[in-house]
């Protein structure tokens, strides 16, 4: 393709930080979902209007009090003095949690949706069967939801590698640690070397494409699922 | 992979039909001009404005700062502005080149760059103490682009701190980005446009220092009156009004020198 060493450090970098996000909110997203789809609790509606969030607002919104909170009066930048680490703002860990929130709902939202179609019948079989919470959890939800955790990955994977304008505000553009891909698109196309621009451009258009190409052709299929099940 | 090329292409020139059209709906409104301007002029500019209108109160002048590289683009691609305030004189000059100038390219000031803190003593504010320890980020505007960032890059190498301080480095996509990474205090210093150190924003909140401008090559910057405004004859007046003696005034309490500062450093540079 003959991308340059910047191009293919920005992809390679665009990718560590999509996985990271992708696996952080596995963590943190699941149980946010269980929580929104089977509580009944009156914070469910806020909560749930927390995480959509990031869906509707500009990412210069975030951005901007992002880049507030890390700096050195904000909470996040005190906080950060108060534990002796490094401050946030221009470095990779700043971007993983700015990140974390930015693609929230694109885990929790498809993980809450596999959670409640499952229903409360089989929590309730598996509850005869004396079955602790945690274990009806692993061994009865978690089988049952496998597509939902796939898409919500793949999703907050692909989202996370497209992100743009929060990253613009609060990374700083260094190579190697805040300079992802889409930035570097950006810097190319500000420069006017459009050519270089479009060689990114044009992989990471076949990769986005490939990858909600692979999520729309990945249809659930609950009885395949129980057969693959039973041949383990 | 031709296709896939093909589509790329049809978003892109989508895009710009959108951004055009969404030009169109803010900008030039029934009667007026509209002005695309480089972030630097921020504040200079929107003064002068107001000073226009206080002798032309039925004229309508709308304005849109952003990166001048952006705009050289975005008028080549027939964006609705009439007049382009450019903080790279090459930038007005190639489009004046390429046709789609309506008017001479007119110098209207020369930049100068400032090393400005909101944390640091005035008497800390000097290239050699970038190296301290205390310093962990500097911002800078993207050298790759930004006109402000070429010179910046060029100040610090010509006085041999580029390479010990490239590690601190952060980059601004734009003079006023960088001017934002170190108002919040997330970089310690910055360097950046003489005008936005000058600004109400910044100039109660923190210090600057001028660098000097034997560091750098000059930063020309020049306007033109573009094609599709060629024959409006308000914004023509409006580019003869930045060479009176009140927009002079505000440029230059702005920060911004004669034009022919700019042309003199480099005779000096030259010889």
């Amino acid at each position: 393709m003959g991308l340059s060493d910047g191009d293919i450090q920005a992809l390679w970098l665009s990718l560590q930080l999509a996985s990271t996000v992708t696996l952080l909110l596995l963590l943190i997203g699941t149980p946010i979902a269980w929580w929104l789809a089977r509580s009944c609790s009156r914070w469910t509606l806020p909560l749930a209007a927390v995480v959509a969030l990031p869906l509707v607002l500009p990412p210069s919104v975030l951005g901007f009090y992002a880049l507030l909170a890390m700096g050195p009066n904000g909470p996040l930048g005190q906080l950060t003095v108060t534990l002796g680490l490094a401050p946030l703002a221009f470095s990779f860990a700043g971007l993983v949690l700015a990140s974390v929130f930015y693609s929230l709902p694109f885990m929790v939202q498809p993980l809450q949706n596999a959670f409640e179609s499952i229903g409360e019948r089989p929590l309730e079989i598996a509850a005869t069967l004396r079955a602790s919470p945690l274990d009806a959890f692993f061994s009865v939800v978690v089988p049952l939801t496998w597509p939902g955790f796939i898409t919500a990955s793949i999703l907050t994977f692909a989202h996370t590698l497209g992100e743009f304008g929060v990253v613009l505000m609060i990374g700083g553009n260094i190579p190697g640690v805040t300079r992802v891909a889409s930035v570097q698109i950006y810097d190319h196309v500000e420069a006017l070397e459009y050519a270089d621009a479009h060689r990114l451009a044009l992989v990471m258009l076949l990769f986005c494409f490939s990858v909600l190409l692979a999520v729309y052709a990945f249809k659930p299929e609950p009885n395949r699922l129980g057969g693959e099940h039973d041949g383990d | 992979m031709l296709k896939t090329g093909l589509l790329g292409l049809r978003v892109l020139r989508l895009l710009l039909a959108t951004m055009a059209i969404s030009l169109v709906s803010d900008g030039a409104g029934a009667e007026g001009i509209s002005i695309a301007a480089a972030s630097d002029l921020k504040f200079a500019l929107d003064e002068i404005i107001t000073a226009f209108k206080q002798t032309h109160p039925k004229d309508e002048v709308t304005v849109s700062y952003g990166s001048s590289g952006k705009f050289f683009t975005q008028v080549q691609q027939g964006a609705p502005y009439d007049l382009f305030f450019s903080a790279d004189k090459e930038l007005t000059t190639e489009l004046a080149a390429k046709g789609f100038a309506g008017s001479a390219v007119i110098g209207y000031g020369c930049g100068r760059l400032a090393l400005w803190s909101a944390s640091l003593k005035p008497a800390d504010l000097t290239l050699d103490f970038l190296t301290n320890n205390a310093i962990t980020h500097i911002a800078i505007a993207n050298p790759a682009h930004a006109p402000y960032g070429k010179r910046a890059k060029e100040a610090l190498q010509a006085s041999g701190k580029w390479q010990s301080l490239e590690a601190k480095l952060v980059y601004g996509e734009s003079i006023s980005e960088t001017a934002q990474f170190v108002q919040t205090g997330n970089a310690q210093v910055g360097i950046i446009a003489l005008a936005l150190a000058l600004s109400p924003a910044l100039s109660s909140k923190g210090s600057y220092w001028l660098i000097p401008k034997s560091l750098h090559s000059p930063l020309e910057q020049a306007l033109i009156v573009t094609k599709r405004a060629e024959k409006k004859p308000l914004a023509h007046r409006f580019a003869s009004y930045i060479g009176t003696a009140p927009a002079r005034a505000l440029l230059s309490r702005y920060g911004f020198e004669e034009p022919s500062a700019c042309t003199s450093t480099k005779a000096q540079k030259a010889n």
